[in-house]
């Protein structure tokens, strides 16, 4: 482990931090120059974390890039940040998201463009820290800082339902993380009788947190837990999700599907399941079954939206099932397959918003039946559909195959779940997403013509292509060699997995393997 | 008693002495001047400045001022004067001077510019009760003061003549106001009656005896805590706040949610710990007379207060009736604090409170400006305002947001103390209550987030000029809510300084 300070994380940190303030100063009539700026910090964001991915040591278990600084002494408090394989994945893909949302709303955002981009700024700066941060109080003042610029995307640039939906968006979340900031105190307290001071520091935690008492444990890793929940969303905690979603402006939704959802799944493999062990593998088969049920459930329920939008929103909660799934089946392939499964919803459900986002802003309607044929009028618009919901779907030689395979392959053999039923269960979800998306497909790119007007369609523009090309280039390499990103995560998905196995207090029977 | 006594008690008394001139030179120039008005508030700001000079002194003072060294067996008196203390004072003076300022610019105080003399008078009057309140450790003072405060305080509730609501609200207080000190006469007769004394200490010290009637101080202790909690508008002693906060000039609303419930808290918190402690562990925690459970009882009241609050707040519609509600809210997160009984959950207190001073200051000032400016505080005419009023509608977010308590805002690190000091106490359910508490609140807070920011405006944006003062007012107020937020260490050091209780 690097132990010296390494600032680059915090450069990462401070780019659209400051990029955001400076953007205060810029006249809100210069619209263009506001979005130019707005883009280039967020690109510059993206070439520092290609630096710090060019400088990554895969070989190396602990955390890199480490920089921790005392906030506050009196409890303990630093400000304390670094990363492992699993979080510089995260990172990248928010850094890359972040321009593509931007460059996106160019034509889609109207009014108040300096606020949006202000917003969308800031919550960057709340993602990246959520995924850098090595601290319990630090990760909730990011966890909880980026509410309010969500709250206010949703709110003022949503649709119909925008106001309802951003405040049960606001409540929900809310909610969840006030119970983790009780168990992190609790934790907190917890610790100050071993070590003799309150601490928020998680790589001390790590070592205090397996023995908490049993009782205690299961009431703390239930609290981190359902906060984690809520935010994925869990089946049965997502009915935020598809008012969220639907009412969200596009850059919003790619945003929400493509990163905030992840910091739930993040913080199970980086907090619940270290901090907890005992409990999360008591917790595992209950959870396990959840994830199905939101796997199936997630799936039958998007067959019938006639919204696409809505649609994409349920395939979501199925998705997202497959990564809690992989991560409670804790083998290497299984949390390697969630890791690597979180990337590809961020990649497929992105381009899915933003071609559905895309098709909206010229018709104005995300009905499916009002569509149908125009796979004559605009070709290459629905050739780009096709690639993205076979990415979705997980078509082998895409992405989404290798992340549903590495899962259902660990949770196949995982010692802690111990029952192939699992396998098969969440196995038919690859088939029911295949149905609803092929035929979501079917609908609205094949057949008649339904409406006149669709006629009178243009196909994707340059920049339109310009937004869709580097999210495909991804979803075709990750599908093809996957190793560039697997090697990644690698050693530190071990680390994870022995954190919670090779536990004193984990009773599993590893010989079962 | 010895003149040399008296004499040696002046110096403990000099911020008392200071507001007694003020408020008399008020008096004075008030008949003097006639017309001239402009001199009453510069008499009073320089009153609370030179007050001001004198509590920091108190900061490291500790003693009694009107000692009875008559008694052999303990050297106690009816003026206690120490740094926690001092800590609620410089609260108060805090809220005295930004209410003179706020009064500067309400249209309301304008509008009674004759009675002017009257307003600053009062406002003198009830900044004395409040620093006689805070340092009160007879039961003769306790009440004397108090109702020195409650007296000032209903007339300045009633001060907009004209409006209906206004005197309403003074007749409600007024009324509530004499029950609840009855009550607390009835309670300080039997504590009287059982040990002899008004000297809180020397209670404390006859109340160590195992003979004691529990029952009987129980219901006094009850009783007490009545009048008291009518001043920090605990439920269920909490009905007259909504109607007074709604119908006093906003000025008054802010003052009372300030100053006046520092004054109840410091009261309470002495009172308590003086009367009916035996001991302080090493840990810090009280160790309480077995006669009177008062953790649980202030438990109780604390849960009762801020669910209450939190639930009525729901359903406002009034920006000061919801703020009123708000405040009863913060009132019970703060009881919570105190029914820890440990130096810990006293300094999360001392924190808490020295955070809602401003949040809370802020956000009535803001609600004041725009009601001078659109004339109306209910939420259906904030429509919009984030758009109309930027700079308005983005501070008061700010407050709103640490109202709610979200980092990285000073009201979340308020919480986070107070949380802490819960779970070391082990009262986790309490903590977690308090928790859920705050999630309601969340909704109310973003009502209005909501209606200024999400809403379409009603009236097309009009130019609304914010004078240099009020500007600066509001840095003032806003600076720390942000400051404190990011860097508390501060605060947290202030406070510390600030938990000594004379007394065991």
């Amino acid at each position: 482990m690097y132990m010296e300070n390494n600032f680059l994380l915090t450069y990462l940190l401070l780019i659209p931090l400051l990029g955001s303030l400076l953007l205060l100063f810029i006249n809100k009539e210069k619209e263009s120059l506001i979005r130019w700026a707005g883009f280039g910090i967020a690109l510059l964001a993206f070439i520092l974390s290609l630096v710090i991915y060019l400088r990554f040591d895969p070989g190396q278990s602990g955390f890199q890039f480490v920089n921790k600084i005392t906030w506050i002494s009196k409890i303990n408090v630093s400000y304390h940040v670094g990363i492992d394989g699993i979080s510089i994945l995260l990172i990248l893909l928010t850094t890359f998201l972040t321009p593509i949302t931007l460059f996106s709303s160019w034509k889609s955002i109207k009014k108040k463009v300096k606020e949006f981009t202000f917003f969308m700024l800031l919550l960057e700066v709340g993602m990246i820290g959520v995924f850098v941060s090595l601290d319990l109080f630090l990760f909730y003042v990011f966890w909880e800082a980026m509410l309010i610029p969500m709250y206010f995307i949703i709110g003022i640039w949503g649709g119909e339902q925008r106001i309802y939906a951003s405040v049960k968006f606001f409540i929900y979340t809310m909610f969840g993380s006030l119970l983790m900031l009780v168990s992190i105190i609790w934790l907190g307290v917890y610790a100050a009788s071993f070590t003799g001071t309150f601490t928020t520091n998680l790589l001390d935690l790590y070592k205090i947190g397996p023995g908490v008492p049993h009782q205690i444990q299961v009431f703390m890793f239930l609290s981190f837990f359902i906060s984690f929940a809520i935010k994925v969303p869990l089946f049965p905690f997502h009915t935020w999700l598809p008012d969220a979603h639907v009412q969200a402006p596009t850059a919003g939704s790619v945003i929400l599907a493509g990163v905030l959802l992840k910091m739930g799944t993040y913080g199970i493999i980086r907090f619940c399941l270290p901090l907890f062990p005992q409990s999360a593998t008591e917790f595992a088969p209950v959870i396990s079954v959840l994830a199905i049920i939101g796997i199936i459930y997630g799936a039958l329920v998007a067959m019938v939206q006639k919204d696409m939008k809505k649609l994409v929103a349920y395939s979501s909660v199925s998705h997202l099932g497959f990564v809690v799934l992989g991560i409670f089946a804790m083998t290497t392939e299984a949390v390697q397959g969630s890791v690597i499964q979180m990337v590809n919803h961020g990649l497929s459900t992105g381009a899915l918003f933003l071609l559905v986002g895309m098709i909206y802003d010229r018709t104005h309607t995300r009905e499916i039946s009002n569509y149908g044929g125009i796979a004559k009028i605009i070709p290459l618009f629905s050739f780009a559909l096709m690639f993205a919901s076979l990415s979705s779907m997980g078509l082998p030689g895409l992405n989404g195959f290798v992340g549903e395979f590495l899962i259902l392959l660990g949770s196949f053999k995982s010692p802690v779940l111990n029952s192939w039923a699992y396998t098969i269960f969440a196995a038919s979800g690859v088939i029911f997403a295949a149905v609803y998306l092929l035929w979501m497909y079917q609908r609205v790119v094949f057949g008649e013509v339904k409406h006149q007007n669709l006629f009178s369609l243009k196909d994707l523009e340059k920049r339109e292509i310009a937004i869709l090309i580097p999210i495909f280039i991804f979803i075709l390499w990750i599908g093809i060699y996957p190793g560039t990103f697997l090697k990644l995560s690698e050693k530190s998905t071990n680390t994870v997995i022995q954190q919670v196995l090779v536990n004193p207090n984990t009773d599993v029977k590893v010989a079962k393997q | 008693m010895e003149f040399h006594s008296i004499l040696n008690s002046l110096t403990y008394l000099a911020p008392e002495i200071t507001v007694s001139a003020a408020l008399i030179l008020v008096v004075l120039f008030d008949l003097i001047l006639g017309k001239n008005k402009k001199a009453l508030p510069v008499i009073a700001l320089a009153g609370m400045v030179a007050a001001s000079f004198f509590v920091f002194q108190q900061m490291t003072f500790n003693g009694f001022a009107f000692s009875k060294v008559s008694q052999p067996w303990i050297n106690v008196g009816m003026i206690t004067v120490d740094s926690f203390g001092a800590f609620f004072k410089s609260i108060v003076i805090l809220a005295t001077v930004l209410v003179i300022f706020f009064s500067f610019s309400s249209e309301e105080i304008k509008k009674s510019f004759d009675r002017l003399g009257e307003y600053y008078t009062l406002v003198l009057g009830m900044v004395l009760g409040m620093f006689l309140m805070i340092s009160a450790s007879d039961l003769l003072l306790v009440y004397l003061s108090l109702e020195l405060v409650s007296l000032s305080s209903y007339v300045l509730a009633g001060f907009t003549k004209l409006r209906e609501r206004s005197s309403e609200a003074a007749l409600k207080y007024i009324i509530y106001g004499a029950v609840s000190s009855g009550l607390m006469l009835f309670g300080i007769s039997i504590l009287f009656g059982m040990t002899g004394s008004t000297n809180l200490y020397v209670i404390n010290s006859l109340l160590q005896a195992p003979n004691i009637n529990h029952l009987a101080l129980a219901f006094a202790g009850i009783l007490i805590f009545a009048g008291i909690g009518y001043k920090i508008s605990a439920a269920p002693f909490h009905f007259w706040t909504p109607d007074v906060y709604e119908g006093a000039p906003i000025t008054i609303t802010a003052f009372l949610s300030v100053a006046s419930k520092a004054a109840g808290f410091a009261l309470l918190i002495r009172f308590v710990k003086i009367t009916f402690i035996s001991g302080v562990a090493p840990s810090g925690h009280w160790q309480m007379i077995p006669a009177f459970p008062w953790k649980e009882f202030l438990i109780v009241i604390s849960i009762l207060t801020m669910t209450l609050g939190n639930f009525s707040a729901l359903w406002q519609t009034n920006l000061k009736r919801l703020l009123a509600y708000s405040s009863i809210a913060h009132a019970g997160y703060i009881l919570m604090g105190i029914a820890v009984l440990s130096n810990q959950g006293l300094i999360a207190v001392l924190i808490y409170f020295g955070i809602y001073a401003f949040m809370n200051l802020g956000a009535f000032f803001i609600v004041m400006l725009i009601a001078n400016k659109i004339g109306s505080e209910e939420l259906e005419d904030y429509k919009g305002l984030g758009y109309t009023m930027p700079f308005l509608g983005v501070t008061f977010g700010m407050f709103l947001v640490s109202l709610i308590g979200l980092p990285p805002s000073a009201g979340f690190i308020g919480k986070l103390y107070l949380f802490i000091a819960l779970v070391d106490a082990k009262m986790i359910v309490v903590a977690v209550i308090a928790l859920l508490n705050t999630v309601v609140s969340l909704y109310y807070y973003i009502k209005v987030l909501r209606e200024m920011f999400l809403a379409k405006p009603a009236s097309p944006s009009t130019a609304f000029k914010l004078s240099p003062l009020s500007l600066i007012l509001i840095i003032v107020m806003l600076a720390p809510v942000v400051i404190f937020g990011v860097y508390f260490n501060p605060i947290v050091e202030f406070a510390k300084g600030c938990v000594t209780i004379l007394g065991l």
